[in-house]
């Protein structure tokens, strides 16, 4: 059987047995860091669910670092997305991070960004990681644009992942309730 | 770091024994972290084929959508729409099974609007990604699923998942 849940980023897998709860973080006070360390190898991919949003006083871009690696520019990253007046695309190679939207907490602190995100094979020591994004966020129309996107990263090294932090561009914090759960499907 | 027991359950499922305009999810309870609605069959008449999703009863003007479509093989955009009085998120064809997926993310907070993020497939021309907000602090407690385009024909399935996190 497909999983349903996560048709949408294109697992298959089983229900029940299969799909694990690793570790969650939700925010109590605004974050500039969020890390999930000592990942065990001992699922077959990765998904990270979550809401989130940023401090400042517009939306903006997470940075998502695999193992603590951020030279050798190994992140690349493309994404196809609409803003709710026309699609878009953008491609980002050679970065030092995988990148991923944040929608902004100015527009209200009660509007998050969800997002699903998928890291495939994580584990394989022959592969490059692919790693795959669904994500949006609406305000009612309001000042910050609001964006639904699909998007893909590539993590140019085949170490298995044993760890991932999330940060954000801007240099600021991630607000608070945001919440990261991360899971292991088998 | 240490997993959990499993943590994918399917929470209630229907399969429609004949034509039905509204499937409702009620008593939904708040242990889960996120839930999945997983629509997969068809409608009749034609025209829009969109579902309108409506959460605890609430028919005020709370619901917001931002869209990300592709159209018969040629045409893509985004649109939105603002101030609704349901949550148009997910589609149902009336000629082929269409399957939809929906996660309504951290949906028992009581802190924050809920956010929703889909992916559509109603075949055979369309395809979409939608952002929704509903824009309640309110835990989900039942979600009601209709189409704007007409009854949900004998033997569309709707079924509800649930993901627990640590």
């Amino acid at each position: 059987m497909i999983l349903p849940g996560i048709l949408a980023s294109g697992i298959s897998g089983h229900l029940g047995g299969n799909y694990y709860s690793i570790a969650t973080q939700t925010l109590g006070s605004a974050t500039s860091t969020i890390t999930f360390s000592s990942i065990p190898s001992t699922y077959t991919h990765l998904q990270l669910r979550g809401i989130w949003q940023n401090t400042t006083s517009g939306n903006g871009y997470a940075a998502m670092t695999f193992n603590g690696v951020t030279t050798g520019n190994l992140y690349s990253g493309h994404v196809l997305g609409g803003n709710g007046s026309s699609a878009f695309a953008n491609t980002a190679d050679g970065q030092s991070a995988n990148l991923f939207f944040v929608g902004s907490s100015a527009q209200t602190s009660s509007m998050m960004t969800a997002g699903i995100i998928d890291i495939l094979d994580y584990a394989n020591t022959n592969k490059n990681k692919t790693v795959k994004i669904l994500y949006g966020y609406d305000t009612n129309g309001g000042t910050y644009t609001q964006e639904i996107g699909l998007a893909s990263g590539l993590f140019m090294s085949t170490n298995a992942i044993s760890s991932l932090t999330l940060s954000l561009t801007q240099g600021t914090n991630f607000a608070q309730y945001s919440s990261f759960a991360l899971y292991g499907v088998k | 770091m240490m997993a959990s027991a499993a943590t994918y359950t399917p929470i209630a499922t229907n399969t429609i024994g004949t034509s039905t305009a509204t499937v409702t999810f009620s008593s939904i309870p708040g242990t889960y972290t996120d839930l999945i609605l997983v629509t997969s069959g068809t409608v009749a008449g034609t025209g829009e084929n969109g579902n309108s999703i409506i959460l605890n009863g609430d028919t005020g003007s709370n619901y917001s959508v931002t869209n990300l479509y592709g159209v018969n093989g040629s045409t893509t955009g985004s649109n939105r729409q603002s101030s609704q009085t349901f949550m148009q998120i997910g589609r149902t064809s009336t000629s082929s099974q269409s399957i939809s997926t929906v996660h309504f993310m951290n949906y028992s907070n009581t802190t924050t609007y809920k956010t929703a993020i889909a992916r559509a497939n109603d075949l055979p021309y369309f395809v979409m990604a939608t952002a929704g907000l509903w824009r309640s602090t309110s835990a989900i407690t039942s979600i009601a699923i209709s189409n704007l385009n007409g009854n949900f024909n004998t033997g569309a399935t709707f079924t509800l998942y649930g993901v627990l996190a640590a």
